[in-house]
């Protein structure tokens, strides 16, 4: 096989944030006419690439050719006109104009000044059926799905003049069907001789649609492979990477659990999470295992009561419930610390001390205000706890680091002495060392009865605490594995990648 | 409601809102028809357009900014300002009338201008930086003069007496004739330029907008300026109508345009709505006193009840298209 | 703290600028057993704004806004006049009238919390038809009332001292008390500043949104009684007219954000004060009373400029480079993509 000159090189990339190495000699580069996956987990740097190649950001160190010539775009504009075309996973278009304007708009054909809109249904029309779709284009975008809409973006972004097409998570909101006509049109792009660099979670899709793939993890290049020599098992290995020393298991004997404390049956949610049947017993760290997208905060949600579920029942206790609000799990003692601690989390204008008390205060209702006394005491014992810093409670909880700001979070579940505490990604984004105290205090409260939903994307440290694992892969629940010693993250990479088929 | 259910479900939810007023406008008038001898006739529509002529370009201009998902509370101080310097001017120094409209018309885009660009460059929000401007306008009326001050030009009066007869002895005010430009004017702006489309593009989706490369700041900033001009354009036809300027002129108005332009449909977050609807929406409010005025022994204040009550009718209406149309 | 230094600094800047043109601008004297001076009158005169704004302190602190204040305040005096000169007594009217004031409040608060409509169209609802109401109680007359009970509300003293101050420390202290002794101030400012993760630490919001806009219908109800009872008649047409505007200024001057979250009923109280202050400055200071608006319009712009990160940043540090969109806009990319 011969190599075609690449049309794009991005080489010894470097972007450095306050505090973060975002990017650290990184080499990209796209050949016309294929499909190049990027690969990577959260925070290995996928984003921060795309953006220094669009002009989101300037990159640091390295150099981008295009075509041979040296470029550095100031904006995504820029890198639009010169043919570096980008469409996010939250469509980015107005849905109150129509299809043809969605295409079109900021370059719509006129004719003596004025927009020729009977000229720009037409071209509408004809780009939509070189990616073989035939819509109303004088709609409004919003009558169509997301997917279409996804559709219309690629639309609008190869009538300019494409040589390269970002794709980033196209797919995380699109059914089957969905995906196989989005890779339809991404076939079709792909022998006009475009390049087109994809970013998804789904390996399946990635190994259906890509040709090559670049592995990034924490911000560094792991490798590029042509997709059909890479086993699903050796691309998860290099997502995730491997710690070289064996490690210490931090829960206790995988003792008898015998006492079920929250039981779901058949729970589901339409487009979130197929229905999935999972038992939690007191005391009993459960780990949820999968990659990024794979359900694993969906499950959570469903059992905060954050989302309807679709589909099912819970238990709790041994006696059905509805969960219909955060509000009601709390009643059955049932925490959730989200994945998103900015949008779902803090509320950044209020004190640590105001954050750490409003759940207990929510339940009491405002007329009965935890007394100072009580706080400042509670607040002291958490912040001593969790070594929370500056250990000053009346200080902003926005000025604070990311893993201070995950222990607010979670001394605010903490002291309404929760029976379920489930943690997503509680340990992502800190450093180290807060990560370690983290590990340490889910140990401990299971320890003390509690049970514990933990949710990482790092296998050692869900090996590391939980008793047993499930497993999920592109939204289904695949596989339940006791951690019994055997279990090593090479059997649950495996299970991953092969959806529980191995296992 | 049931061309919602019947065949494509998109063209008419989109033109439903306007359809709705149309529909109020006409029952309404029906109505007064049935209720009223000497109603149901062409004049009493033409006269709503005389008596709201000005009302009718204030709230175009209003339109603009609440596409965009602005909001301008100063267009009743800048009617009244425009008013006040028109005819200081002409009662004073005498100036003539073709010298004193194109002046009152800059200075009104330009306080326009100038409320975009703070809006814009420091992020304040429209409602107060438009509500600083409702106070500046206002104020600078009373610095001018306390009192109402005649307005006796000569070609400035014949133009304001002129009538244009129609056929059936059916008449208009000139100032219809310059209200109905205007309205085309800004059909023709927003559906066939591209700033029209970019302001509903901006209000629709601000970030998206931003993303497309559509230049979203000149964008607000222009809505803030057409809706200056249209202000003072509005204050130039209430001198028309009134024949004097005072800085009592229009107080509140700037209400009855966001009134006309949400009974029209047009939604207030932004991005989806006609003029053909702020038009219904001026007439429908300009009916409602006509009705009111025919009917002799109902107070004013109903007006004001039953424009909250349209409102509020309207206001759920959206509501109920916009969750439905977001599922 | 800090937040309170720009509307003290202003406000100190307004009493100085008195003191330069009326030497004797601080005294306060004893006549007839009452209290007079510049100081007191605007205390006095400031007094129903002080209130409205309180009210739409909390309001704004959830992120929404209240336009229909100002016929609340009309509707709640038309009421109290049309009650008391029917012979109702003292006790009655107010009730009836703040009673009414609650369930229109809840309304609002009905409005944008259970039906979802954004906070300043569903007030405008009531903005536009209260007026008419407070019109429709009067009967579009001005009532006029004589009643000695009922001017004490706004008119009268008490151990020499208005009447209405004693209302405004009283309104103050429950406002406070509900909101910094009690947990309320906590959780509307949760409310305010995060919705969805107030939500997720199970905080009930409509109930606390819908009792917000009741407070702040109330607060305008008293606002309301007081200058009836001032001028001792009920103008269902002008009482009250743009103080909504008024307070809203005050709440901004005082430094609460208007997209909602952290609040100060302090700044508010300044804010308040800054602007009855202003309008008895231009008196003072013998700029022609028409020009009260010009120069209040000149002071909001200031100190709202001043309070604006992006103003501050392009006047003090970027000084001689264009302003352009560019920087705002890279903001934004980088916040979606």
């Amino acid at each position: 096989m011969i190599a075609p000159a690449p049309v794009l090189t991005m080489s010894g990339i470097g972007k450095q944030f306050p505090g973060v190495k975002a990017l650290d000699g990184v080499d990209l580069r796209l050949l016309p006419g294929e499909v190049h996956a990027l690969m990577g987990e959260n925070g290995a740097g996928k984003s921060t690439l795309i953006k220094v190649l669009t002009g989101v950001h300037p990159a640091d160190a390295g150099t981008i050719e295009l075509a041979g010539a040296p470029v550095a775009f100031a904006s995504p504009l820029e890198a639009q006109h010169a043919g570096i075309s980008t469409v996010y996973q939250e469509v980015n278009l107005c849905t109150n104009l129509s299809v043809a304007e969605n295409i079109f708009i900021g370059r719509e054909p006129r004719r003596r000044g004025r927009i020729d809109w009977k000229r720009m249904r037409a071209r509408a029309g004809e780009l939509l059926a070189r990616l073989e779709l035939s819509l109303d284009v004088s709609a409004p975008l919003s009558t169509y799905s997301l997917a279409i809409q996804q559709m219309v973006a690629i639309a609008r972004a190869i009538d300019i003049e494409a040589r390269v097409l970002i794709l980033d998570e196209p797919t995380s909101s699109l059914d089957g069907d969905e995906v196989e006509q989005l890779f339809r049109v991404m076939r079709r792009l792909k022998e006009e001789g475009i390049a087109i660099l994809f970013v998804s979670h789904f390996l399946d899709q990635v190994y259906e649609i890509s040709d090559r793939m670049t592995i990034l993890r924490n911000g560094r290049l792991v490798g590029e492979h042509l997709t059909e020599r890479l086993p699903q098992v050796e691309l998860v290995a290099k997502m995730i990477g491997q710690e070289l020393e064996e490690l210490e298991r931090m829960h206790g004997e995988a003792g008898v659990f015998d006492r079920p404390l929250v039981e779901a049956r058949e729970l589901g949610r339409a487009g979130a999470i197929e229905p999935f049947t999972l038992t939690i017993h007191e005391g009993e760290v459960v780990g949820l295992a999968g990659l990024l997208g794979s359900g694993r905060t969906e499950i959570a949600r469903l059992l905060f009561g954050a989302d309807h579920a679709g589909t099912g029942e819970i238990a709790v206790g041994g006696a059905p419930v509805a969960l219909r609000t955060p509000r009601a799990a709390m009643n059955h003692k049932i925490a959730f610390c989200s994945e998103n601690r900015k949008a779902d989390g803090l509320i950044p204008d209020l004190t640590v001390r105001e954050n750490i008390i409003l759940a207990l205060q929510a339940t009491r209702g405002w007329t009965r205000p935890v007394p100072r006394e009580q706080q400042d005491e509670l607040v002291g014992r958490y912040i001593k706890a969790l070594k929370i810093s500056p250990p000053n409670p009346e200080h902003l909880v926005r000025d604070l680091s990311g893993g201070n700001q995950q222990k607010v979070v979670l001394a605010r579940w903490l002291i309404l002495e929760p029976r379920l505490l489930i943690l997503d990604e509680p340990t992502r984004g800190i450093d180290v060392g807060a990560k370690a105290e983290i590990q340490r205090l889910v140990a401990e409260l299971s320890g003390g009865g509690m049970a514990v939903l933990f949710i990482s994307a790092e296998l050692e440290e869900v090996l590391r605490l939980s008793h047993k694992v499930e497993v999920l892969r592109d939204r289904r629940l695949v596989a339940e594995l006791p951690n019994d010693g055997e279990l090593t993250t090479d059997v649950l990479m495996e299970t991953i990648a092969s959806g529980g088929r191995a296992s | 409601m049931t061309t919602l259910t019947v065949g494509r479900a998109s063209v008419p939810t989109k033109y439903l809102p306007v359809l709705v007023t149309g529909c109020l406008f006409l029952a309404m008038f029906v109505a007064g028809g049935i209720r009223y001898e000497g109603f149901a006739s062409g004049q009493v529509i033409l006269n709503v357009f005389i008596d709201n002529a000005f009302l009718l370009v204030v709230a175009v201009g209003m339109t603009f900014v609440i596409l965009t998902g602005g909001i301008d509370l100063s267009v009743g101080s800048v009617v009244a300002l425009s008013t006040m310097i028109s005819a200081s001017l002409m009662a004073g120094p005498g100036w003539p009338p073709y010298l004193v409209i194109p002046l009152v018309l800059v200075i009104g885009s330009g306080l326009g201008l100038v409320m975009g660009y703070i809006v814009h460059a420091f992020d304040i929000q429209p409602f107060i930086v438009t509500l600083a401007g409702m106070f500046l306008a206002r104020g600078l009326c009373y610095t001018i003069g306390t009192e109402s001050i005649p307005i006796e030009d000569p070609t400035f009066t014949a133009f304001a007496q002129a009538r244009l007869d129609l056929f059936a002895d059916m008449w208009i005010s000139p100032s219809v004739i310059v209200a109905v430009v205007v309205v085309l004017a800004a059909v023709y702006v927003l559906h066939y330029t591209r700033l029209g489309r970019a302001v509903y593009a901006t209000g629709g989706s601000e970030q998206s907008a931003l993303l497309m490369g559509l230049p979203v700041a000149r964008t607000k900033i222009t809505v803030y300026t057409i809706s200056g001009f249209c202000s003072a354009l509005g204050g130039v036809l209430l001198s028309f109508y009134m024949l004097s300027g005072y800085g009592l002129h229009a107080v509140g108005m700037e209400l009855d345009a966001i009134a006309a332009v949400v009974i029209g449909g047009t939604l207030l977050t932004g991005g989806s709505g006609f003029l053909l609807g702020t038009v219904l929406g001026v007439l429908v409010l300009g009916l409602i006193q006509t009705i009111i005025s025919f009917e002799g022994t109902l107070s004013s204040w109903w007006t004001k009840i039953f424009i909250g009550m349209l409102l509020f009718a309207f206001i759920l209406l959206q509501r109920l298209f916009s969750a439905r149309s977001r599922r | 703290m800090r937040r309170l230094l720009w509307p003290a600094v202003v406000l100190v800047l307004l009493l100085a600028l008195n003191v330069f043109f009326t030497p004797s601008f601080f005294s306060i004297q004893v006549t007839e057993g009452h209290l007079y001076g510049s100081l007191i009158d605007i205390l006095r005169f400031g007094a129903p704004l002080i209130l409205v704004s309180l009210g739409m302190t909390l309001v704004i602190a959830t992120g929404g806004i209240d336009l229909s204040v100002g016929s609340v305040v009309a509707i709640s005096g038309a009421l109290a006049c049309l009650q008391i000169s029917e012979d109702a007594s003292l006790f009655t009217a107010v009730a009836a009238a703040l009673g009414l004031c609650l369930v229109l409040g809840a309304w609002n608060g009905f409005l944008v919390a259970t039906v979802g409509i954004q906070p300043i169209i569903a007030t405008l609802v009531l903005m536009v038809a209260g007026r008419g109401l407070a019109q429709l109680i009067t009967g579009g007359q001005i009532i006029t009332v004589n009643s000695p009970a009922y001017k004490l509300i706004g008119g009268g003293y008490w151990l020499t001292v208005p009447f209405g101050i004693f209302i405004v420390v009283a309104v103050l202290a429950i406002t406070a008390f509900l909101t910094r002794r009690l947990a309320l101030g906590m959780l509307i400012e949760s409310v305010g500043g995060n919705a969805e993760a107030s939500r997720l630490a199970g905080i009930r919001a409509r109930g606390i949104v819908i009792m917000v806009y009741a407070f702040a219908a109330l607060c305008a109800g008293v606002a309301g009684l007081m200058i009836s009872s001032n001028v001792s008649s009920a103008d269902g047409n002008n009482a009250g007219l743009w103080i909504e505007l008024d307070a809203i200024l005050a709440v901004v001057i005082g430094g609460t954000s208007l997209s909602g979250g952290r609040f100060s009923l302090g700044g508010t109280v300044l804010g308040a004060l800054i602007i009855q202050t202003l309008t008895t400055t231009i008196y003072s200071i013998g700029v022609p009373p028409e020009t009260t608006l010009l120069f209040k319009a000149l002071v909001v712009t200031a100190v709202c400029l001043i309070q604006s990160p992006s103003f501050r940043a392009k006047a003090f540090r970027r000084r001689g480079k264009v302003p352009s969109a560019g920087p705002a806009a890279e903001e934004k990319v980088q916040v979606t993509a």
